[in-house]
């Protein structure tokens, strides 16, 4: 259908895009590795000349390589899990006829609004201070012992934080899809006497399943770098240093930035791993 | 069509619905309130909920500490200008993608949205040294292309998914008539798409106006938005969570206003192409 | 020579001040501290001398410090002032990165500044910044909960009676919690209070030979003493908390004692902020008998880098809030208790400031840190709670965060210290020692 006229105006169209986003991606890229492979030091004199793989293997050899590997997917897989999970129920939920809906819609998306500064802020003091925190007072309240929550369960309070941000989105996105839901399907299954459970097993999650990717996907990209909440809450301590705020350490704090842009190179490899296997799903579940 | 639902049900539906929502709106809210409070107010054993003494003070003390319009105002040109160049730039070549697909679109897609994958912190020495080179430090225009850059894989997503539930056929109908590739976008297409674009663009204003890592780290005092003013106020001395709370509450109600009043139009667009 | 040095340095001056006619707008970074708000406050009395104004970026410590590294590194030029420590200033002053303040005029009276922060903010007897203010560590308690316990504070302490009057203060039941310590993980926060600490212990960070050290008998003892006491008579999260948070705590009167940066003894007698403002005193922290205490010495100085365009303005600046009339100003705005302190000599002498309960205790602790022998065995290095190489802020951020686990119950003493060890060696051997 599209003309050789059309198609030569569209490359030129996607041109701008095309050629910028390259340069975004190369220019620092191509410096990150440069950088990688030599020794550079801002605080000793800069660039002090090539060292072939050094930082390279240094990276991966430092015992926090892994953990931080471990604990990025952690992060990741954790929020992902909550986020879908509730997203689900509560897109379910808000899609019941009801009093007041678009209050209590507004009421869910807000935190999606909130800068991850802020609400890493607001979560560490006002809630889980174990002294002046809210849900000290409440723990306190019902007789038990405060939980100091950022070093006792700090990964999952970061999970925590992370997935109050992201649920309002993820909500979004089902609740979209879950009204697209034909309706009358639905009340054909309802008469023939299909349980609530069978109706969300057969129906409407095969249904969501599209949507649920698409959550996945986009939610993904933004939680492999996650920093502020990090950065804000444990500053890396207690097991929560992912694998960006492990590079964070290399550039900023150790000055070495010859070795953080060998783990940039690093995290980069597994963004796009992590990338590829979604493309796969996502690649699979966009096309149909 | 609808389903014939009982008012009992109805009821506790709606009951549920409003005790999760208040949950989930409740750490702004909480936030909210504490910044009315005075600081031994805010840290009172039992917390105090609403009967307390409402002051202003707190707000007074962040405003004299901090000329918060400015920052206010860098935050607006940067989230705004970012989106706006990123829409002008995607929209082009989101509809590219959507009317004239080639076998790689698919792929150029996805390779747009792998460059979102590059951790900030590697390349801040990188893009430092571009932006001392080329003068764009502590400038509103610096700050404009970089979110323009970050946002614009979504921006492209966005669109390109929406841009493709427009039947082609109408497009067919434009073109027998006539009409010329750019008039087939301002008069055919763009009115269709109106919504998705609403809600691209507002989706984008979000994520620039949150976004905290380049703003923070590529201004000093010029071009500082709001995410630099939070920045000021994370650990001062002494008792704080009052101020926080206020500075925390200038920080986010432009753009949870902001959000209130449009989400109507955000949640139209907000698809990715998840219905289908 | 040093006369010959004067008149050269008022006659540059003089030249500054009628170059400097035209007025200028800086900008300076600095530290969301008090100290520094209150300066910010008192800008205009700057403009109305000198005609320049002044664009603040105030930032949260470590945000600043991070952006003022990159940016003198990258020689990025966005500051004309950067608010910096006494772990930067010599670094950076030996990479020629900050404008030596070698001709300030004569009226600013240079050797007023105290021996040690001029020492510590100095690399080969050149002056890189500014003192604002300066501190050490002291002990600062509740006289009430003090006498409750039925024990009397002595002057000098040693560590063995702080513990024990933590112990003793301690009532959990009524939220009273013997000693508040920092436990947040940090170079600046936890390890600049345990490094000090460790001093007093005998131990080290390096042998003569950066040997890493955390393998040692001393630093076993200092860390177990540190872990048990805090279990025993600390606050409940206390792996979290850092100077702001036991600040809050002491305020509220939930700390029995507290072992702090002497600036905060300011805050902790001040009635509109602190419930137990009247019941606070002080003394010198802790020793265990071996010559060294475990008080620290810092000041937060204004630095200019190199290469700026309007040094002149900068210059005037520094002079102007760093000299012993923007004290002066402070003190009849905000009252004497709450000038900036730990700079200046004069500033100890003055009556006025005699009187604040806080000042002399503060004066003894300053003058007993001494960052050229900070340990009991000999070290290669120099400072108290920190040792003055570039790669010591990386290495003591992860070597807190293992710390502060062993705090939090989720690794043992023996278990931090072990992986501290490595961390450091690698990082070490990495840096080329």
């Amino acid at each position: 259908m599209a003309t050789q006229h059309s198609r030569s105006a569209a490359r030129i169209m996607m041109a701008p895009a095309v050629i910028l986003l390259l340069g975004w991606m190369l220019v620092p890229l191509t410096m990150t590795v440069l950088f990688s492979f030599k020794k550079y030091l801002p605080l000793r004199g800069g660039d002090l000349g090539w060292v072939g793989f050094d930082n390279y293997v240094r990276f991966v050899s430092s015992s926090a390589f892994w953990p931080s590997v471990q604990v990025t997917l952690v992060i990741v897989g954790g929020v992902l899990a909550i986020t879908v999970a509730l997203g689900v129920l509560l897109a379910l939920l808000l899609d019941q006829p009801m009093w007041g809906q678009g209050i209590v819609r507004i009421l869910v998306i807000a935190p999606f609004f909130v800068m991850p500064t802020v609400s890493a802020l607001v979560w560490k003091n006002m809630f889980m201070d174990p002294v002046n925190g809210l849900f000290a007072h409440l723990w306190k309240f019902f007789g038990a012992e405060p939980v100091s929550w950022l070093s006792e369960a700090s990964i999952q309070s970061i999970i925590m934080i992370v997935s109050w941000q992201w649920l309002p989105f993820a909500t979004l996105i089902l609740l979209t899809a879950i009204q697209s839901l034909d309706s009358e399907q639905l009340e054909a299954s309802e008469m023939d006497g299909a349980s609530p459970l069978a109706r969300f097993g057969y129906i409407i999650l095969p249904h969501l399943g599209r949507a649920i990717t698409v959550v996945v996907l986009i939610q993904t990209i933004f939680l492999l770098s996650i920093f502020a909440e990090i950065y804000v809450t444990t500053q890396g301590a207690f097991g929560t240093r992912t694998l960006t705020f492990l590079i964070f350490q290399r550039v900023l704090e150790s000055q070495n930035v010859g070795l953080g842009s060998a783990g940039g190179v690093y995290a980069i490899i597994l963004a796009n791993i992590v990338a590829a296997f979604l493309m796969r799903i996502v690649g699979k579940n966009l096309d149909s | 069509m609808a389903r014939s639902v009982t008012q009992q049900r109805k009821a506790i539906n709606t009951a549920v619905a409003w005790a999760v929502g208040l949950l989930i709106f409740f750490p702004i809210l909480w936030t909210i309130l504490t910044s009315f409070k005075t600081e031994a107010q805010a840290i009172n054993d039992p917390p105090l909920f609403l009967f307390f003494d409402w002051t202003l003070e707190n707000y007074a003390v962040v405003q004299e500490r901090s000329d918060y319009m400015r920052f206010l105002w860098n935050s607006i040109i940067i989230a705004g200008g970012s989106t706006i160049l990123g829409i002008i730039i995607a929209v082009p070549a989101a509809w590219s993608m959507a009317f004239v697909p080639s076998k790689r679109t698919k792929d150029i897609l996805l390779w747009m949205l792998s460059t979102k994958m590059l951790p900030a912190v590697g390349v801040l020495y990188p893009i430092y040294l571009v932006f001392i080179r080329l003068g764009l430090l502590d400038t509103r225009i610096g700050l404009v292309v970089v979110l323009m850059l970050i946002n614009l894989p979504i921006i492209i997503w966005m669109l390109y998914t929406y841009f493709k539930e427009i039947p082609g056929e109408i497009l067919e109908a434009a073109r027998m008539d006539g009409a010329t590739l750019k008039e087939e976008i301002l008069y055919v297409l763009t009115p269709m798409a109106v919504p998705g674009i609403a809600s691209t663009l507002l989706l984008n204003i979000i994520l620039a106006w949150n976004e905290a890592f380049w703003t923070l780290n590529l201004t000093a005092a010029k071009a500082a938005p709001l995410t630099a003013f939070i920045a000021s106020y994370s650990s001062p001395e002494g008792l704080f969570y009052a101020k926080l709370s206020a500075a925390s509450t200038m920080a986010i109600a432009p753009i949870l206003i902001l959000g209130w009043f449009s989400q109507k139009q955000l949640v139209r667009g907000l698809t990715f192409g998840a219905v289908k | 020579m040093y006369l010959k040095n004067a008149f050269g340095a008022a006659a540059t001056v003089s030249l500054l001040m009628t170059s400097s006619a035209i007025a200028e707008t800086i900008t300076i970074a600095t530290v969301n501290n008090g100290d520094m708000i209150r300066m910010q406050g008192l800008t205009d009395d700057f403009t109305a001398k000198t005609g320049h104004e002044v664009e603040w970026v105030t930032l949260e410590e470590n945000v600043l410090r991070q952006r003022v590294t990159t940016d003198i590194t990258t020689k990025g030029g966005q500051f004309d002032i950067m608010t910096i420590g006494m772990y930067e200033t010599p670094i950076w002053g030996k990479n020629g990165w900050l404008v030596p303040l070698n001709d300030l005029p004569a009226d600013y009276d240079v050797d007023d500044i105290l021996p040690a922060m001029r020492g510590g903010l100095s690399y080969d007897d050149t002056l890189y910044a500014a003192p604002f203010y300066g501190e050490s560590s002291m002990i600062m308690y509740r006289t009430d909960l003090m006498e409750k316990a039925g024990l009397e504070m002595p002057e000098a302490p040693t560590w063995a009676f702080v513990a024990n009057a933590a112990r003793a203060m301690t009532d959990k039941d009524n939220e009273i919690y013997g000693i508040c310590l920092r436990g947040k993980a940090g170079w600046g926060e936890n390890m600049a209070f345990l490094t000090a600490t460790s001093n007093a212990f005998g131990a080290r960070w390096f042998d003569e030979n950066w040997t890493a050290q955390f393998d040692s008998e001393e630093w076993a003892t200092t860390l177990n003493f540190y872990i048990d006491l805090l279990n025993d008579a600390g606050p409940p999260g206390a792996s979290n908390n850092g100077f702001n948070e036991n600040l809050s705590l002491f305020q509220q009167g939930k700390c029995g004692m507290w072992i702090d940066a002497t600036v905060a003894a300011s805050f902790v007698t001040n009635p509109d902020d602190s419930t137990v403002a009247d019941k606070v005193d002080f003394a010198l922290a802790p020793d265990t008998g071996l010559d060294r205490r475990s008080n620290w010495l810092w000041a937060w100085a204004l630095a200019i880098p190199a290469g700026t365009q309007k040094e002149g303005a900068a210059k005037e600046f520094i002079q102007w809030a760093t000299s012993k009339e923007y004290i002066e100003l402070v003190a009849e705005n905000e009252g004497w208790a709450n000038v900036p302190p730990g700079a200046r000599t004069s500033l100890y002498e003055n009556p006025n400031y005699k009187a604040v309960p806080f000042s002399e205790m503060t004066l003894k602790s300053i003058l007993s840190a001494d960052p050229l022998n900070p340990t009991v065995d000999a070290v290669p290095y120099v400072g108290v709670q920190f040792v003055a190489i570039p790669e010591f802020a990386g290495i003591a951020s992860q070597v807190g965060q293992e710390f502060s686990a062993a705090l939090a119950g989720q690794q043992t003493a023996e278990e931090a210290l072990a992986k501290a060890q490595a961390l450091t060696s690698e990082e070490m051997e990495a840096a080329g020692y």
